[in-house]
């Protein structure tokens, strides 16, 4: 689950971190009023968007007065932003963070995830701030710090502050860096989280150390006792059909072609996908009923799948184990009942019960092609849009 | 003799006395498994599908001599389970809840440091279809009869589409040794690595099966073990190729967020260590059947 920029810095802030003065916004009388209780001469209007490179898209507007600030936030609200991480759709603009400018006389990348190799956390720091992590390491390689932590006893000073040597910091200025290091690590480790990055972390001209942009990704395993993470999630910001999926228990992605897929399981699903890529067509989603297959779930399915616009056809791919497929098969006769479909149809069972299932099919009304493997089906349904 | 599991592996079961611990326990039993109790804290003493019910692990080790349990509780408690089977003595715990929080398995496998190589029990899962030896023991929540007995090893991340390989295999008239689910978590129990090893020093299993996703390094550092370190061959299938980047696809794993992820390049990466590729889903039984006639 990911979070907006305001979210994460105060929540980063309650570990220490220090963040430049602000406060949120949803309206333009709203974030004038804001940047006055601020003070200062100078503030920045934030779009606050689940995305980064917001700057590059017009979502971070620099003002001299608290009008500006008002007629920035004017602007963006209600706005849909488009970035390079958005897709084309974009992503509306709910609230504003208004916050002091900053004197940046230095930039730093921070970032903390999950390295998979080594089954720990990893601290990620480059003197490259600003840019993306993905553009330091094209570009910037040899100014990356990366430093394993040892989960079972936590994030130790001389790490920390090995990380602020490396980094250039002024020597003054040290233990600041690494409290906030450290802080971020605690942040990370204690909230559940699988992303932890502040980009660009500034030495501003009075010496301060300040998280100026923050990010934060929470594990969806974990919210369940996260109870003060949960609560900021803002369904606004998410694909509108993933959101209605997420809710009914089904794993869905949306993607961009015109075959939509039914499947069990999320490894099948994506070979699925992957089949039909290779037979000349583009899959619209990613969806995985859950390896069970449950007739509830795969009304639940045909019903999302019937919303989208897109599909011209759909796959549908079951491979009972447990489950038989003359129960799936039921299933699907009853959601189609239920449910009507304006596009044609190619299902393919496996596993359990195999011809009992597709007897089941055929004796129905159901107006379907039937496939006898992943390739058959995968080329059946190419085969209609051509 | 297959690799893990056995016809005399006995077996207990945690969160015996719940609908999935029930309904999968009675499978693995009319499989043929050789499940010898069952583990629910405050039901000790009762008796379960005529098995006994212990309070804690280590008294069901202690009665029953149980060396292999498989975990049916909920994510939140699925960490506790596992260590506790650790300590017990347990020599193969398989996972197969989906949910337990990242942050928890990195604390399982923490804990797990205390234990010498040779005392450590190996964790499978979660998030998985468990462990088959077929004709011999399961160990999991696979439909037992597609398994058909042979000589091909599988490893799998995904559940369905280990059972799609293996419906293809005997639909071949191939067989397996055994087939482990090592499931689709991004930090699990056992990797690909931990697995093939075994295979390889089997005398039973020809040749391996790997089924891999985007994510992660792990079907890497096994294709990189399997050069160095295998005679047999090894055949590999990598879903994912329509997998946009950044985004998790159904797997918690399953996300490609790093060079070397996507499905595109592990198969690269693996061709160059002389892994055979199953080139799409709906042949890797045929491209296993290649493989073994040239041998």
């Amino acid at each position: 689950m990911d979070i907006h920029e305001y979210q994460a810095k105060k929540l980063l802030a309650e570990f220490g971190v220090v963040i430049p003065r602000g406060g949120i916004a949803y309206s333009p009388e709203n974030a004038e009023n804001k940047a006055r209780e601020i003070g200062g001469s100078k503030w920045v209007v934030k779009a606050q968007i689940h995305s980064g490179a917001r700057g590059k898209a017009g979502g971070i507007i620099l003002c001299n007065s608290p009008l500006e600030v008002a007629q920035a936030t004017d602007k963006l609200l209600g706005k849909k932003l488009v970035t390079n991480q958005t897709g084309p759709q974009g992503k509306i603009v709910n609230r504003i963070y208004v916050e002091e400018a900053t004197d940046i006389k230095k930039e730093f990348y921070l970032g903390l995830v999950f390295d998979r190799s080594s089954e720990s956390i990893m601290v990620v720091a480059s003197t490259e701030g600003g840019m993306s992590v993905e553009e330091i390491s094209k570009e910037k390689p040899e100014s990356i710090i990366r430093s394993k932590i040892e989960v079972a006893v936590g994030m130790q000073k001389f790490q920390a502050r090995e990380i602020a040597f490396g980094l250039g910091v002024a020597p003054e200025l040290i233990n600041r860096t690494a409290d906030t290091i450290i802080g971020c690590y605690r942040a990370f480790s204690e909230l559940d989280a699988t992303m932890v990055e502040i980009n660009p972390l500034a030495v501003s001209g009075q010496g301060q150390i300040l998280a100026l942009d923050c990010k934060m990704s929470f594990d969806n395993n974990a919210l369940f006792r996260r109870n003060q993470i949960s609560e900021l999630r803002d369904k606004t910001q998410e694909n509108p059909s993933e959101v209605y999926a997420s809710d009914r228990g089904l794993n869905y992605v949306s993607l961009e072609g015109n075959i939509g897929n039914i499947i069990n399981g999320a490894g099948l699903a994506m070979a699925s996908m992957d089949m039909i890529k290779l037979a000349g067509g583009e899959p619209a989603n990613f969806l995985d009923v859950g390896g069970g297959a449950t007739p509830e779930k795969i009304v639940k399915a045909f019903k999302l799948i019937s919303m989208d616009e897109k599909v011209k056809v759909i796959l549908v791919n079951i491979f009972a184990g447990i489950n038989r497929c003359d129960w799936v098969a039921e299933g699907i006769v009853q959601a189609l009942d239920k449910i009507e479909i304006k596009v044609p149809l190619v299902i393919r069972l496996a596993g359990t019960n195999v011809d009992k299932g597709n007897k089941i099919l055929r004796e129905s009304k159901i107006k379907y092609i039937e496939a006898n493997s992943l390739e058959d089906a995968a080329n059946k349904a190419v085969k209609i849009l051509k | 003799m297959a690799v893990i599991i056995d016809k005399n592996t006995k077996i207990i079961i945690q969160g015996f006395t719940g609908k999935m611990g029930t309904f999968h326990a009675d499978e693995m039993i009319k499989y043929g498994s050789n499940v010898v109790g069952g583990v629910t804290p405050g039901k000790g003493g009762t008796k379960h599908l005529n098995l006994p019910v212990f309070n804690t692990v280590k008294e069901a080790v202690d009665s029953t001599n149980a060396t292999a349990s498989i975990l049916f509780v909920p994510p939140a408690f699925a960490a506790d389970s596992a260590m506790e089977a650790a300590d017990a003595g347990i020599r193969t715990c398989v996972a197969i809840v989906d949910g337990i929080p990242s942050h928890d398995m990195i604390k399982i496998k923490r804990y797990m440091r205390r234990y010498s190589k040779s005392e450590k029990m190996s964790l499978v899962g979660p998030n998985c279809a468990g462990i088959i030896s077929p004709g011999k023991s399961m160990l999991g929540i696979m439909p037992g009869h597609i398994y058909k007995e042979g000589r091909v090893g599988i490893i799998s991340r995904s559940g369905t589409l280990g059972y799609e390989a293996a419906q293809q295999l005997k639909d071949l008239n191939i067989g397996i040794s055994t087939s482990v689910g090592i499931g689709g978590d991004p930090i699990n129990g056992s990797s690909f690595k931990d697995i093939i090893g075994k295979f390889e020093e089997d005398d039973e299993t020809d040749a391996i099966l790997m089924i891999g996703e985007i994510g992660g390094p792990q079907e890497v550092a096994a294709g990189e073990f399997a050069k160095q370190n295998m005679k047999k061959p090894v055949i590999a299938y990598i879903a994912g190729l329509t997998a946009p980047k950044g985004r998790v696809m159904g797997h918690a794993g399953a996300i490609v967020s790093a060079y070397g992820e996507s499905a595109v390049e592990k198969v690269e990466i693996l061709r160059e260590f002389g892994v055979t590729i199953s080139k799409n889903p709906s042949v890797m039984g045929e491209t296993v059947k290649d493989v073994l006639s040239r041998k």
